[in-house]
């Protein structure tokens, strides 16, 4: 899971492209219009390595709205877009325990 | 690009020509490495003036017969996170001696102008326009040093010989 | 407490003014993310899962009850009201936006308190032994030196851009509480047979993806040589050490090319050249460090108080002040250790709540004084025996007094998956329910110290390869397994642990660990026999034939 950004890109099953928003590191989506969005549901979902490979380079070309773009898993479930694997389940859920209070 | 010496702006006399051309006759000339090496010693008899740009990887030390013939020498930042120009500069003034101009090349942003100017550093190359307009500010950004380098401050820890330590 | 002067002051306004300037020009495009980011982290601002994190030097591990509590302020304001101590004398803040950052930031410095230097390939927050200036064994206060060397390395402009980050950590005790020999270089205190004040210096220690043990250089170095052998050390590093790969960039991997000989004899060329230059420290400029560093009035007290012996016949007050409390250089005084490592709880994390109280006890009770030690626990350094008993019902009204230090749930976890951008797996979870599986405190005692270090990834900051046990998170196809690795330890006799075996699931951590202990219990030659030592007795095949047994 770890380093993503690093990866040879592989796609086997729906991805879409995600990074952290620059002014405040929220975790946000790439949409198919070409914007953010911190709504997984609104992801771009792609499920070839070109598509990928073009979405990711869009979302690349400015990092004046978002940083760190890369390629993640998600799962599709009755229309609704999920995370793929553990990294990415705790990027949109937060921590897997209790926060201190 | 612009240059600046010691915080202004200047034009620059040097020409730089690659290892292949030919130099310009009564021009200064800033030559890479190899080709200075190479032709050191007809370079001896040059009537003009003659810079080199020494590469951040050759140990620095290698330069110092060869000073008595240097007009300019240009240390390089490939990146500006590889740092061992910095190294290179402090030696070249505090243990070669070197006097002459010492010129910042390569990937040099606002945000080190100042680590070169302590290192130093007199003449930067800076890699964007709006950088080079922002000299005063970036050299501006602090007035306390703590640490002694070749730009001749004290050390805050001499600076502060006695005064006294206030209680909170 | 060291007290800053106007310059410090003036310094850390002007860093602040610089880092909203970078801010300001990131946020408007001047700056690429690239350009950025090394400026970024060398205040400490780091973007991780969730949000930007911002991680808060202690330097040598000294905080004041108002920098403390200043701290609780930021959590709140502009945090989720907590915050999260490392093993590097740091605390960290998971929750911050960048344009909160500066004022953040601005907040902090009013108290002196900032994030230079705790990332970015510089010369890192110096850390020391959490006891300093209190412990009755060291031959000297090791800030005193960590802070010259905090001043010597702020904004160096020739060691800003090193190839890799620089740590140094100082001892000045026999007993190493600072882990000098896993540092990039590690500072031994001590004086000579003429009674002379003095280094031992170690280089290229280390752990992360290739782990070192630090090697000596030199046996003494005066200590009026500090600064100018440190600059020698830190010069031939700059030029030769590797650039060309991240994983090899780190001092320890210089020193294991050319070899510690090798090495010495670059650093020992480059010191001749400037030994008695401008880094010289003469003995007014350390008496004038020295002079700053502000002590307790102590009182003259009295070792066991009747208030003590009193209330040491309550069993509960007992148990905390058998494990907690510590001999103190001042007769009638203590150390105390606050745990951050109640059972169950993320390991290090306090709530601003919790900052908060500890802030009052320390100016009621122990002279304004809090420390933060790299086992991510607190301590109040100062406390007279005689208010041990009201500082006792205070902190157990708080969850701050849990008598489990150096027990095996007193847990050295990473942030780990669920928080960090460079983890393989999770590391505090795993802490939590190893925890729970000795929250017996009786058992935990019975067991004696034991050390348990979690990773959640090979950067390894959660030191998992000199723990008595060593957890260290990977991914396989996608989930989360652990290595468990036996016998490190982090004091003056520091080694790596031994792999004990292939790795397991997350799932099964918490049993085999409980597995590991309990063949403990059985081959240990007595209750004086630590875990370290059995396993050092008899290796680490007996553990793993009954571990892997069963599972």
């Amino acid at each position: 899971m770890a380093a993503p950004q690093q990866q040879k890109l592989k796609v086997h099953g729906p991805v879409a492209v995600t990074a952290n928003r620059l002014t405040d590191g929220v975790v946000v989506w790439r949409t198919p219009d070409h914007g953010w969005s911190v709504d997984l549901n609104d992801a771009a979902v792609v499920t070839t390595a070109p598509e990928a490979i073009a979405l990711l380079a869009a979302a690349q070309q400015s990092d004046i709205e978002a940083v760190g773009a890369y390629v993640a898993p998600v799962l599709l479930d009755d229309g609704h877009v999920l995370p793929g694997n553990l990294r990415e389940r705790i990027r949109v859920a937060g921590p897997t325990f209790e926060l201190p209070r | 690009m612009p240059l600046i010496e010691n915080g202004h702006p200047v034009e620059d006399r040097f020409i730089r020509v690659g290892d292949d051309e030919a130099l310009p006759d009564g021009a200064a000339v800033l030559i890479g490495v190899d080709r200075f090496l190479k032709e050191a010693e007809a370079l001896r008899g040059r009537q003009a003036p003659v810079g080199i740009i020494w590469p951040n990887n050759r140990p620095i030390g290698e330069i110092e017969p060869f000073l008595g013939q240097l007009s300019l020498i240009a240390l390089v930042f490939p990146s500006f996170r590889d740092g061992r120009a910095y190294s290179q500069a402090r030696l070249l003034r505090e243990r070669l001696g070197w006097k002459g101009p010492l010129r910042a090349i390569g990937n040099v942003l606002r945000d080190q102008f100042l680590l070169m100017a302590r290192s130093g550093f007199d003449q930067i190359e800076p890699a964007k326009e709006a950088d080079a307009a922002a000299v005063d500010e970036a050299m501006e950004t602090y007035t306390v040093f703590y640490q002694p380098t070749a730009d001749g401050r004290p050390s805050l820890l001499r600076q502060r010989l006695g005064r006294v330590a206030a209680q909170e | 407490m060291y007290v800053y002067d106007e310059f410090d002051r003036a310094f850390l306004a002007e860093r602040t003014a610089e880092f909203r300037d970078q801010v300001g020009r990131r946020l408007s495009g001047a700056l690429s993310e690239d350009e950025f980011k090394p400026l970024r982290l060398m205040n400490g601002v780091y973007l991780q899962l969730h949000a930007y994190m911002l991680r808060i030097a202690i330097p040598y591990g000294t905080l004041s009850a108002t920098q403390l509590r200043r701290m609780a302020h930021v959590a709140r304001r502009y945090d989720r009201g907590y915050g999260h101590f490392t093993t590097r004398q740091n605390i960290q803040f998971n929750w911050i936006s960048l344009q909160d950052l500066p004022d953040a930031m601005a907040s902090l410095a009013e108290v002196g308190v900032h994030g230079i230097q705790t990332s970015g390939n510089c010369i890192r927050n110096v850390t020391t032994d959490q006891w300093a200036g209190a412990t009755p064994e060291e031959c000297d206060d090791p800030r005193i030196w960590a802070e010259i060397l905090r001043q010597y390395s702020t904004l160096h402009p020739e060691f800003t851009y090193l190839p890799r980050k620089f740590k140094i950590a100082i001892t000045a005790a026999d007993k190493d509480r600072a882990a000098v020999k896993v540092h990039d270089v590690g500072l031994r205190l001590h004086r000579n047979e003429a009674g002379e004040l003095g280094f031992e210096v170690l280089v290229g220690g280390g752990l992360g993806r290739t782990p070192f043990v630090g090697k000596s250089i030199r046996k003494f170095l005066p200590a009026r040589h500090l600064l100018s052998y440190i600059e020698a050390i830190m010069r031939v590093y700059n030029q030769f050490g590797r650039r060309d790969n991240i994983y090899k960039a780190r001092i320890k991997i210089l020193v294991h090319e050319i070899g510690a000989e090798t090495f010495a004899a670059a650093v020992e060329k480059e010191w001749e050249a400037i030994r008695d230059g401008a880094l010289h420290l003469s003995d007014e400029i350390i008496a004038d460090i020295r002079a700053r560093f502000l002590y307790p009035a102590y009182e003259t007290l009295a070792d066991q108080p009747a208030e003590l012996t009193e209330a040491l016949k309550d069993p509960a007050f007992a148990t905390w002040h058998r494990n907690s409390v510590t001999t103190h250089k001042q007769p009638g005084y203590a150390i105390v250790t606050v745990s951050l490592k109640p059972v169950g709880a993320p390991p290090g994390d306090a709530t601003a709540d919790q900052m908060e109280v500890v802030a009052d006890l320390a100016e009621r009770y122990g002279f304004n004084e809090i420390r933060v030690g790299h086992e991510q626990n607190l301590c109040l350094p100062n406390i007279a025996q005689k208010d041990l008993p009201a500082l006792w019902r205070a902190l157990e009204a708080a969850g701050l007094a849990t008598p489990n230090v150096n027990l095996v749930n007193d847990i050295i976890a990473c942030p780990g998956l669920d928080y960090c951008a460079l983890a393989n797996a999770r590391a505090i979870p795993v802490a939590q329910e190893i925890a729970k599986r000795f929250a017996d405190l009786e058992k935990a005692r019975g067991v004696g110290r034991l050390h348990i270090n979690i990773s959640g990834c090979i950067n390894a900051c959660g030191h998992h390869h000199v723990g008595h046990i060593g957890i260290l998170g990977v991914e396989k196809n996608g989930q989360e397994f652990y290595q468990i690795t036996l016998g490190g330890r982090a004091d003056e006799h520091a080694q790596l642990g031994t792999l004990l075996g292939p790795a397991v699931s997350y799932e099964q951590v918490p049993g085999l660990i409980e597995d590991v202990v309990d063949t403990y219990m059985e081959l240990r030659s007595g209750p004086q026999e630590l875990f370290v030592d059995t396993v050092a007795r008899l290796g680490i095949e007996p553990f793993k034939e009954r571990v892997y047994a069963a599972h």
